[in-house]
């Protein structure tokens, strides 16, 4: 109501907000108002010009105070906050720190006159650019915000914490400066009601909560910033304290680990974990910027040496590519060989036992009852040999090559074929006891769990059918079902070659969710610790949350990964068609260690007492301790 | 064994000084008890605006299905609980039309399509189904209840399954045996302060900001949905609340409540009744689910 009087006629509207002064408006006889900068929660800031210098246009920011506080104490503390804010400003000297010229009372509002800095502040920037900031860039910018905190935090007698480091408090000058601006009012909240409190908190550190403001808090507010501009993730936009869930480098990989390490360590949750003091963290950018060849060219390239970190326990030549699963069995390994042939080896020695000899490649993991075990051929047949010697004991035809692993569930053994069946055989006789039909060949493992049999075929349809053979549902992958399903709590999860891993309710087939991948997939997934896991032809291994289907992580390898996982103790175990076996870590994803084949492992591992067994393409079987 | 046989257990041993020797009423005798405990799910709800507050921003609805024949559909069901917030009764008008347009949309694009006789796999899936649902009563609000929010924790059951969608401080809970276990995260401040342990529970409950989320339906385009899928609890129930009950209410005492109730309705009204005995300074809202043993 005090502005009504000052309102010039025939102006544009853009500034025409009530309550804010209109361009024209002269304070102190000297200040004319030009237009509005910014509003904040209890100020307005306006471009304005100093009319003592009437031969030149010296431009300075008028920074006023908006009291709204209707309580006297309020409206008390937040005069005394704005003469603190305008003492402490009087007393700053830094290259980064705008100075100040004037500091007045007039019909009752306060009005700070500071330097007025041409140029834009990080988050118009963030606004305007479709990319992120070049790393190089964000570098120079955080060094320089380290030196400004350096100087507040060793400010006489008392450190300035500057409490509201975030895009819009940092302006880049016309000499690609940083510029702090906005010295930080302390918020103010009101408790009791519910409320939001969007779009305010995304840099504030954990501790603030507390009532803590110390210099670390700072440090948080600056990692949080860099991790904005880094990534373009908004955090007033995420769950707060949340940038842990936003790896720097799985958004934009272009940055590099050292400057990743040095924001995470500066956004840890207790102060006592991020750096001692402004200037450990610029020394820590700038270690960084000399790892990554950003301040001095000269990179040190060490070439590293393929080598494999561990050793193997054995290893055993077959006469061609080993492609399948091997099976361990009362201290022996079973494995089906390209060369036709079923081995059998000593699982602590890998001695040769026996081998046995089909007509035909041997793609899935044989399975062992009693005293046989069972192996699938190309040669369209299902084998039962005995576990000591591999003497044939009976054969079941089917009208196409086996390919599929084997299930053997309460005396029978379950199977896909080529010949677009699944197949029900007695274990001891290698009696039919029913087949079911399925519209393409069937090479998904069957899995059988509550009387009910899950299984996927060629054409991409997925089948559940009971224990009889009938069918309960059926849903449609829209390529080919290789991969074969498991079930966990009740939710059925396989991979498709239309690049996706589904999750489906298991007792109705509903989708519950998928995840999409980079390629197809022919990889089955294994579950642990309420996560999926799963390789892809596009070369990743996943991690995936069971529940929901977030991502947790994911791990690049050199090719293609066609195998299954498996997962002991925290580790996950799977072979590439890179060549190499690799174990990660199961929460995080990193390498623990790599074994390098000759040749592209395509089978799933197996591991018994610590030992982790697999084959490979280059013809041979190997057994190394997990 | 059922509750029918709990019950006229004890009317077979009253305790010695109680004595009745006159014959029992024949309204007292009731019906036989039944064979054996009913299959079906059994469902109970409530609502209090509570003793402090003079109107209710609460909404719930719930809905279940059954069939039975040689190609029966799984069971399923759709349980849907909103707190609102905003002056000028907008958390109000928040809260029942999101509870509304949530209900409508997962309606029709899942409990319809059960009754589809060829199923469509290039629909989406039920978790973008009741995201997409949340978001739809996010832009409603937005349009057309400026200043208003809302919480809202929607749970659609399919089968085996039960698939949350959640914003907000309302809570699921899985209760049985095993004790009470919240299956849904609070979007508040203090809630994420805790998970990062810069707080303890007993601080959170006390602190001033409490009552702020970070997360709710309304507050713009920056919305997160939480959905994950649960398996059903066989023999235990499924919670859906407002902060009026967990916020007053200790979880032990909700877990005896539930357990020691003759069915799921009398649960809830126990429920209510407890919030309200402690002070019932907020709205109360519960849904309360118990799915039999197969």
């Amino acid at each position: 109501m005090r502005r009504t009087t000052r309102t010039l006629e025939g102006k544009t509207g853009e500034t025409g907000q009530l309550g804010q002064m209109q361009p024209g408006v002269t304070l102190q006889d000297r200040y004319l108002v030009l237009g509005v900068l910014g509003t904040g929660g209890m100020s307005s800031v306006y471009k304005g010009r100093d009319l003592h210098f009437p031969n030149v246009t010296k431009l300075v920011a008028i920074k006023e105070m908006i009291n709204m506080a209707a309580d006297p104490t309020m409206y008390e503390m937040v005069v005394r906050n704005f003469e603190r804010e305008a003492d402490l400003l009087a007393t700053l000297s830094h290259p980064a720190i705008p100075r100040i010229y004037d500091y007045f009372t007039q019909d009752s509002s306060s009005y700070l006159i500071m330097e007025f800095i041409e140029g834009k502040d990080l988050e118009a920037m963030l606004r305007e650019r479709e990319d992120p900031q070049p790393e190089s860039q964000v570098l120079s910018w955080a060094i320089e915000l380290c030196d400004v905190l350096t100087y507040l935090h060793n400010h006489q007698p008392q450190p300035v914490i500057f409490r509201d480091m975030k895009p819009s408090n940092i302006m880049i000058d016309h000499h690609a400066h940083i510029r702090l601006i906005d010295f930080g009012i302390a918020r103010v909240f009101q408790p009791g009601q519910k409320g939001t409190m969007i779009g305010t908190e995304g840099y504030s550190p954990p501790e603030q909560y507390r009532g803590e403001a110390s210099p670390a808090g700072d440090l948080y507010a600056l990692g949080a910033t860099l991790h904005h501009l880094l990534t373009r993730r908004d955090p007033r936009a995420e769950a707060p304290f949340s940038f842990a869930d936003r790896p720097i480098r799985q958004i934009n990989a272009a940055v590099s680990t050292e400057l990743e390490e040095v924001i995470n360590r500066a956004l840890e949750y207790d102060p006592k974990d991020r750096f001692a003091s402004a200037e450990a963290m610029k020394n820590a950018l700038m270690t960084a910027a000399r790892q990554t060849g950003l301040l001095v060219s000269a990179k040190t390239a060490a070439v590293m040496q393929p080598r494999n970190e561990v050793q193997e326990l054995w290893a055993f030549e077959c006469e061609d590519e080993i492609r399948g699963s091997p099976l361990f069995h009362n201290g022996a390994i079973y494995v089906g060989c390209y060369d036709n042939n079923l081995y059998a080896l000593n699982a602590k020695s890998g001695e040769f036992q026996w081998k046995y000899a089909t007509e035909g490649g041997i793609a899935g993991r044989p399975a062992a009852f009693d005293d046989l075990v069972y192996v699938g051929s190309e040669d369209h047949r299902l084998h039962a040999v005995t576990l000591s010697r591999g003497k044939l004991v009976w054969t079941y035809y089917t009208e196409g090559p086996i390919r599929s692993s084997l299930t053997v569930w309460e005396g029978h053994i379950f199977f896909g074929s080529d010949d677009n069946h699944i197949h029900v055989v007695n274990v001891a006789n290698g009696r039919r006891v029913w087949r079911a039909e399925a519209a393409a060949p069937v090479r998904s493992t069957p899995y059988i769990v509550d009387e009910r049999v899950y299984y996927g075929c060629e054409s991409g349809d997925f089948y559940c059918v009971d224990i009889k053979g009938e069918m309960k549902w059926r849903f449609r992958a829209k390529r080919a079902v290789t991969s074969s399903p498991i079930m966990v709590e009740g939710i059925i999860y396989f991979g498709s070659m239309d690049w996706t891993l589904y999750a489906l309710e298991a007792e109705g087939g509903w989708q519950l969710w998928r995840f999409r991948m980079g390629k197809p997939t022919i990889s089955s997934p294994c579950y642990a610790e309420g996560r999926v896991f799963i390789g892809c032809a596009d070369g990743n291994i996943y991690a995936v949350e069971a529940r929901n289907s977030r991502e947790v992580w994911r791990f690049q390898t050199e090719h293609q990964v066609t195998g299954s996982p498996v997962v002991h103790e925290d580790s996950v175990y799977i072979g590439s068609v890179d060549g190499s076996l690799y174990c990660l870590d199961m929460r995080s994803g990193r390498k623990r260690w790599q074994f390098r084949t000759g040749g592209p492992i395509t089978g799933t591992p197996v591991i018994a007492n610590n030992i982790l067994y697999f084959g490979s393409n280059d013809h041979k079987m190997y057994a190394l301790l997990a | 064994m059922s509750f029918w046989q709990r019950i006229f257990g004890k009317k077979q041993h009253p305790s010695p000084d109680r004595v009745q020797t006159a014959p029992l009423d024949p309204g007292v005798l009731g019906k036989p008890p039944a064979e054996r405990p009913s299959r079906r799910v059994q469902i109970g709800a409530a609502q209090s605006t509570g003793m402090e507050r003079n109107h209710n921003e609460d909404a719930l609805f719930y809905m279940t299905g059954a069939s039975d024949g040689q190609e029966r559909l799984p069971d399923f069901g759709l349980f849907v609980v909103a707190d609102g917030m905003g002056g000028h009764r907008a958390g109000e008008v928040a809260s029942s039309i999101s509870v509304r347009t949530v209900a409508r949309r997962l309606m029709s694009d899942t409990v319809l399509h059960l009754f589809d006789l060829e199923p469509n796999t290039d629909a989406p899936t039920l978790q973008e189904l009741v995201q997409q649902a949340l978001e739809e009563a996010n832009a409603t609000v937005v349009d057309r209840v400026p200043g208003g929010g809302t919480t809202l924790t929607a749970a659609v059951w399919l089968g085996q399954q039960i698939t949350i969608g959640h914003v907000g401080d309302s809570r699921a809970y899985v209760i049985d045996r095993d004790g009470p276990r919240i299956i849904t995260r609070d979007h508040s401040l203090v809630q994420r302060l805790v998970e990062l342990e810069q707080l303890t529970e007993a601080e959170a409950a006390l602190h001033p900001q409490r009552n702020v989320l970070w997360n709710a339906i309304g507050q713009g385009a920056n919305l997160k949905v939480d959905v994950a899928s649960h398996p059903v609890p066989q023999g235990g129930y499924i919670l859906l609340c407002s902060d009026g009950l967990w916020g007053t209410v200790p979880d032990a005492d909700i877990q005896r409540l539930v357990l020691s109730a003759p069915d799921p309705q009398s649960a809830c009204d126990q429920l209510v009744q407890a919030a309200n005995a402690a002070g019932g300074p907020d709205n109360i809202t519960v849904i309360l689910v118990y799915f039999p043993t197969e």
